[in-house]
């Protein structure tokens, strides 16, 4: 193997070189960029990242795993996770080899940028060496991967649904350009290895392709036109990749670096945003997901479109989308890339917000009931503005609580401030930092040293928002589950066909999973919901959606029934006081909350 | 007129005419939800911040439609959010959407 050229050097690799640096200068002004804008405290946070050891093996391993691979799609659809990593993969194989040929037959051209991309031009080969043969198969090997990989896209563009997809996204301008390009790389730079095959050799797809052509074509005068168009391709498409989806391909490892240092999304449209929206790859997977889908009219609230549109800063329909999600999770819980598009979405509503000066000083006078304050009690409960709505759930807690003889008291039993979960979802967090700081004084006042919940949604604020270091903020589901399993309450189970449902900010909001399932299978016999866990289907109540109408609400409602009734159960049972609320008028089985059925099954 | 001791109250009939509804009427096109109020007052009954403050959600839609705007700001400058009158009010008003409405409008000078 050795140089065909003294120069190495042929006119026809322009296109690609000019390509390549566009893009190359593109991804370093914009990574700068999104350095800059990020606060402060985040760019301490990436740069530190950046000399820690630990975090650069998980970063290798996300990277490897995500972008390369896309383990994450090939366990929820297989054939389409191999579509994306045969592509992916497959493309930075021959990346890799191309430098290894590269490195190993012309050393000195490796600092010819373009040199191993194009390796089968500029070589020829001397005598058939054993090492040479593999590679070429190794080559030949992957770009067979890569082609089928691009056969499957121009199938899945045809027939969608064959994926197991109902709806794939629509494609802009752009997109489809890129898209052809890529869909075309591949093919003609096949066309182009075949045909210089005869002078620098191939393996088990070129050569025969070289004799083939060679029947009815003279190959020699084809090696020129198709590297040009293999080069060309390449250009248009790096041009291309900042105005398209495919930007994704760059941008994740750089989400990833950035989520893995622990960086948040501070502003809808700066920083850690802009690598979240740029590494969307529109792959469509979270429009099935999104319970407002059911209906056509809302498809173009999916988190696909806010991103697209949030891109070309088209901020009055963001905001719409921004204002209509439920907040449910369920896309960024199926995104294979991970885009934290709920609080981008947050961030967005806070943003755009119309000033609204608040007046909470009345807040003082909210006091603890009688008796509480100094107390030795240890656990105080705190029901939230949900649970006052259903006393159902207040009582049971009340009844388990004392079956199991715990010394608790009952922080807001003659009322109390909102935990400010609500307004943080509307994306007022400055509002809300007055009623965390007014129930962290009751809490801290009462003395004691667990905080249980009722409402998930308070759940989540008392762990992230506030401060309450020393005291155990815990969820009924996980204190019962605790109390059963340290046998101060035991349970009898009433054979009772039951079904839990998982409410968004317990299941998908905090990871609690087990603890409410481990106690139900105790009290009667435990089924599942077609979709469950990390995918169950909103209530349709959330309290995240500011403009959703009644009517599209109760037709989530009605489709989040329609999964639970999937085994047959006797009893929907939620963990969650809106839950309860939203699904008792609709449901054609009884809605129970977890909390009353512990407290009707105790021994 | 004879004294019989008692008398009849003015009427306490209001002349719409005589306020200005623009602000009203920009509200009720971005929330047309807030014309199907019926003054149940469950939304009200509902509030956390009853009996705290003076926040009354039945009072400000009212007040509202009567022109008399004076004290609504002050009135939902008291609103939590938090949503227990989304849940309650029978006919089905996006109540936490026409508050952050009310606010943005009202405020406008
Ligand atoms: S947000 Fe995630 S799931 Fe949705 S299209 Fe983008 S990458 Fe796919
Ligand atoms: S958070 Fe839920 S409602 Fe909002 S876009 Fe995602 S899936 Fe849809
Ligand atoms: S009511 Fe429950 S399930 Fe529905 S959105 Fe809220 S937390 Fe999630
Ligand atoms: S959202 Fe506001 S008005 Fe409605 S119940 Fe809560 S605090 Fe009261
Ligand atoms: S609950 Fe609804 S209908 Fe009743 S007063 Fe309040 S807003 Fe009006």
């Amino acid at each position: 193997m050795k140089d065909r050229f003294i120069s190495g050097y042929n006119d026809f690799v322009l296109p690609f070189v000019i390509g390549m640096s566009f893009i190359l200068i593109y991804l370093v002004i914009g990574i700068i960029r999104v350095i800059i804008q990020l606060p402060a405290a985040d760019r301490k946070k990436f740069f530190l990242s950046l000399i820690n050891p630990k975090l650069w093996v998980i970063n290798l391993k996300d990277i490897i795993c995500d972008v390369l691979l896309h383990t994450k799609i090939w366990k929820r659809k297989p054939l389409l996770g191999y579509m994306h990593s045969s592509i992916a993969f497959g493309w930075f194989m021959l990346i890799v080899l191309g430098h290894i040929e590269t490195w190993l037959f012309v050393p000195d051209r490796l600092s010819t940028f373009y040199y191993p991309v194009f390796f089968r031009f500029f070589v020829m080969e001397t005598d058939h060496t054993l090492k040479g043969s593999f590679f070429f198969f190794l080559m030949d090997f992957f770009l067979l991967v890569v082609l089928s990989g691009v056969f499957l896209a121009m199938f899945k563009r045809i027939r969608s649904m064959m994926f197991g997809m109902r709806r794939t996204t629509r494609n802009q301008i752009p997109d489809r350009l890129a898209m052809y390009c890529l869909w075309a790389i591949f093919p003609v730079r096949l066309l182009a290895e075949s045909f210089t095959a005869g002078i620098a050799g191939g393996s088990f797809l070129t050569r025969p392709m070289y004799w083939l052509f060679s029947n009815f074509l003279t190959n020699t005068y084809h090696i020129l036109p198709t590297w040009w168009a293999y080069s060309t391709l390449l250009g248009t498409f790096f041009v291309l990749l900042p105005f398209t989806r495919y930007m994704h391909i760059p941008t994740e490892a750089f989400l990833i670096v950035l989520r893995n240092a622990g960086i948040k999304v501070s502003h809808p449209r700066k920083g850690y945003s802009i690598a979240q929206i740029y590494s969307c790859s529109n792959c469509g997977m979270c429009i099935d997901a999104c319970p407002m889908m059911g209906q056509k009219k809302n498809l173009r609230f999916a988190t696909v479109y806010f991103n697209r549109l949030l891109r070309r800063r088209n901020w009055a329909r963001c905001e719409e989308s921004a204002d209509k999600c439920l907040m449910c999770g369920k896309c960024v819980a199926v995104c294979p890339v991970g885009v934290d598009s709920c609080n981008i979405k947050r961030s967005l509503r806070g943003l755009r917000a119309a000033p609204a000066p608040a007046d909470y000083s009345y807040f003082t006078s909210y006091s603890l009931p009688e008796g509480v304050e100094n107390s030795q009690e240890k656990v105080l409960y705190y029901a939230g503005c949900m649970t006052q709505l259903t006393p159902v759930i207040s009582k049971a807690v009340a009844a388990v609580l004392d079956h199991a003889g715990v010394d608790w008291s009952f922080m807001d039993r003659d009322g109390g401030i909102c935990c400010g979960r609500p307004l943080i979802l509307a994306g007022r967090d400055e509002r809300a930092q007055e009623m965390i700081r007014r129930n962290t004084e009751l809490i801290r006042q009462s003395g004691a040293t667990t905080l249980l919940l009722s409402c998930p949604i308070c759940y989540k604020v008392f762990r992230e928002n506030y401060d309450l270091k020393g005291i155990r903020i815990v969820h009924y589901t996980e204190y019962f589950d605790e109390l059963v399993r340290l046998g101060r309450i035991t349970l009898r189970n009433s054979g009772e066909k039951i079904v839990y449902h998982d409410p968004c900010e317990l299941g998908r909001g905090c990871k609690v999973y087990r603890q409410p399932r481990r106690v139900l299978s105790a009290a009667g016999e435990l089924v599942e919901a077609e979709k469950h866990h990390d995918e169950s289907i909103c209530c349709g109540g959330s309290l995240g959606s500011l403009t959703l109408s009644y009517e599209d609400r109760k037709d989530i409602t009605l489709k989040a029934l329609d999964n639970l009734m999937y085994a047959s159960p006797e009893r929907i049972v939620t963990a969650c006081p809106l839950c309860l609320k939203t699904f008792s008028p609709y449901s054609p089985r009884k809605v129970s909350d977890f909390a009353e059925v512990v407290a009707q099954n105790m021994n | 007129m004879i004294d019989f001791g008692y008398g009849i109250s003015p009427s306490s009939a209001i002349n719409l005419d005589k306020f200005d509804r623009t602000r009203f009427e920009e509200l009720a096109r971005e929330e047309p939800d807030v014309l199907k109020c019926m003054a149940c007052g469950s939304c009200a009954a509902s509030c956390p911040t009853a009996g705290h403050s003076d926040m009354n959600l039945r009072r400000v839609i009212l007040l509202l439609g009567r022109g008399r705007e004076d004290e609504v700001l002050r009135m939902v400058s008291h609103c939590m959010l938090c949503g227990k009158c989304l849940i309650v009010c029978p006919r089905g008003i996006n109540t936490r959407h026409l508050i952050l409405s009310v606010t943005k409008i009202y405020q406008k000078k």
